[in-house]
């Protein structure tokens, strides 16, 4: 397990660079990992799928599919691979301070 | 381990064969390669032309005469004489969609707009159409174009090409 310094604590993180612990996130914290990203502003449109992604982990346990991201939380397949244009679903929990998701879809 | 592999910038799927477990690998394939920043390209030919025609897309079905590998509900083998009967074919695709939909895939109409929206190109065969007798109108509205295998081959440049 890894280690990275995010807003001066330190954060657990898989060799991927996801959180191991989402509790520890905080939305300062989702600002300086989408700069990592290269995603240098996150916008509504970003914070509805970060907010809808942690509902659903909170929820169920489990990153939510693509599918079911651009199907509920108002942020549609096309917007989805504009805000975040590489590796959406990757790139989104990343950000969102979850696990790596597990779904092929 | 040797030095990290360079990873995948781009792929072609052809989807030749239009059973639902013929058509859905491709399209998982594709849809997951836009999932991981690789470009996709997916080009329909012969029978997989199916899965873009707009009256067919939805109402592709399993094949089950000759395919040793389909099992029976407790995953006994089925024996191959019963894939013939009548109805055999509609019971499996339809135990088929119900447990693809537990998983989040969708129908073949939505993710084939899913593919598309997430920036793959939708091809046609322009052979297959001719022999056919299809024109563009039959097909759904993300079919990009109606291409020879010359064009195929020029788009799929510096890529991968992967034929089911």
């Amino acid at each position: 397990m890894a280690q990275k310094e995010l807003l001066g604590q330190i954060v657990e993180v898989d060799t991927d660079g996801h959180f191991v612990d989402y509790k520890v996130w905080c939305e300062d914290m989702a600002c300086e990992i989408a700069k990592e990203e290269g995603i240098s502003q996150l916008e509504d449109g970003h914070w509805k799928v970060i907010n809808f992604m942690r509902d659903q982990f909170c929820e169920s346990g489990e990153c939510p599919s693509l599918r079911k991201i651009t199907k509920q939380s108002g942020v549609d397949t096309k917007e989805i691979y504009s805000l975040f244009p590489i590796k959406p679903a990757k790139t989104s929990a990343k950000i969102a301070g979850l696990p790596k998701p597990k779904g092929c879809i | 381990m040797s030095e990290k592999a360079e990873p995948i910038k781009k792929v072609s799927i052809v989807i030749s064969k239009g059973g639902l477990e013929d058509v859905y690998p491709g399209l998982i394939m594709a849809n997951g390669a836009r999932m991981e920043g690789i470009e996709a390209n997916l080009f329909f030919t012969f029978f997989g032309l199916d899965a873009i025609i707009k009256e067919r897309m939805d109402h592709l079905k399993v094949a089950t005469v000759g395919n040793p590998g389909m099992r029976l509900p407790g995953g006994m083998a089925m024996p191959t004489m019963l894939g013939g009967l009548p109805g055999m074919s509609a019971f499996v695709t339809s135990m088929m969609k119900k447990e693809m939909e537990a998983i989040d895939i969708p129908p073949v109409g939505e993710f084939i707009e899913m593919i598309s929206d997430s920036g793959a190109g939708i091809y046609a065969c322009k052979a297959t159409v001719d022999m056919f007798h299809l024109k563009k109108e039959d097909f759904c509205s993300q079919v990009n174009e109606i291409i020879t295998v010359g064009e195929f081959y020029e788009m799929a440049a510096g890529g991968q090409i992967i034929f089911t």
